[in-house]
């Protein structure tokens, strides 16, 4: 347990805890994220399975989309920003009050993906401060809600450099290596080789 | 068969039409660019060809393959006849050509396009300014020689629109209102009787 924790007294009959006013803050905030949903592209499909039942990330205190900045703490920025969308964004995260998160959700919001091109913006970190990027084209739920739960961490340690939401192996995968008596390690090593190897 | 349409071409303008191609039960004819705007409207005209649906007006860049360099390319159909064409006319530098926005109301936003992406000019456009990229873009991005990397400054935002606002002139789109209601002349069924 380290310092910045919650201390919780054996013996205690009243059951009181000791904290930091900044730890109580953070906990307060990082389960009440107000989102709003600046979706431009096919994100926004695996954006909309998220908020539904199946992935439902209300399951983790990001429920309550808000439809205006002034509401909001966390933008999410779904899907491609094009070059004249830019400024638009940029706008509407200055609009948004402190404290604030961004999220770029997928690899065009993160740094452009494939569209290398005259009109697309290369990455939303260009106009604007991303709190956490998750790649994926477009990511798959889990891997959004891997970036939400990183981002929650960040704010309870009050961290504010970029985070970037690692890959993870499907647990079907791994699931059907194990049952052919294949390590995970294996498979990957499989991979790269299949991927190195010359035609 | 839109072959007969190509022969009409041919047998009434003679020398201006360049080449023909036929494949495919596509029929292409090469028009030189001067008489663009007058082949265009006998095409919508003529009972033989009676061309009235346009379908796509764009252009394509031949840079250091070909002499002239645009190509710019209309397709064209006939709804009662239900034959096609497509008609292509060539350009050098400055590629500029007649508009056929007169003609077919749909070429309008075509020409803009095609003048936005490849610079082409179209001479007489009630309203020839760019429809995809905004007004700070410098250059046409769909010419070959324009650098496949280059990405331009970022602009700044603007909180009030550049150009038009709604309500837009009978040429640019449809607005909500004009759908049902703004039609005068009362149609006549087939048997000659008007609804009214």
């Amino acid at each position: 347990m380290t310092a910045s924790q919650t201390y919780v007294f054996d013996g205690s009959e009243q059951g009181f805890a000791t904290t930091r006013f900044e730890d109580l803050l953070n906990w307060a905030q990082k389960y009440s994220l107000f989102q709003y949903p600046f979706v431009t592209a096919c994100c926004a499909m695996e954006f909309m399975a998220l908020a539904s039942p199946r992935f439902d990330m209300a399951r983790f205190g990001a429920e309550a989309p808000r439809f205006s900045p002034r509401q909001a703490d966390l933008l999410w920025v779904v899907g491609t920003i094009s070059q004249r969308q830019a400024p638009i964004l940029k706008t509407v995260y200055d609009q948004m009050a402190d404290p604030k998160y961004v999220l770029a959700f997928g690899t065009c919001a993160s740094c452009g993906g494939f569209y290398d091109n005259y009109t697309t913006l290369a990455g939303i970190d260009k106009v604007i401060p991303v709190d956490v990027y998750v790649p994926g084209c477009p990511p798959r739920p889990e891997s959004v809600i891997d970036g939400l739960l990183l981002l929650q961490d960040k704010i309870q340690r009050g961290d504010r450099t970029p985070g970037i939401v690692k890959p993870r192996t499907d647990p079907r995968v791994v699931a059907s290596q194990l049952a052919t008596g294949h390590s995970t390690d294996v498979a990957h090593a499989q991979l790269v080789e299949l991927r190195t190897s010359k035609p | 068969m839109s072959k007969r349409v190509l022969q009409r071409l041919t047998e009434v303008f003679g020398a201006a039409v360049i080449e023909t191609h036929s494949q495919h039960g596509d029929d292409t004819a090469v028009v030189v660019p001067s008489r663009w705007k007058e082949i265009a409207a006998f095409l919508r005209d003529d009972e033989k060809c009676a061309m009235n649906h346009f379908i796509d007006l764009t252009a394509v860049d031949y840079l250091n393959r070909r002499e002239p360099r645009f190509e710019v390319v209309l397709h064209v159909r006939s709804i009662e006849k239900l034959h096609r064409l497509r008609l292509k006319a060539r350009l050098g530098e400055p590629a500029t050509i007649d508009t056929l926005s007169g003609i077919w109301a749909g070429a309008d936003w075509f020409e803009r396009e095609c003048f936005d992406m490849f610079g082409v000019e179209f001479v007489g456009h009630p309203d020839l300014r760019r429809i995809l990229m905004y007004p700070e873009f410098v250059g046409s991005p769909l010419r070959k020689d324009y650098a496949a990397q280059h990405t331009q400054p970022l602009v700044e935002y603007r909180p009030e629109a550049v150009g038009k606002l709604p309500p837009f002139d009978e040429h640019e789109g449809m607005p909500f209102g004009r759908q049902t209601h703004d039609r005068v002349e009362p149609r006549v069924n087939a048997l000659g009787f008007s609804d009214e």
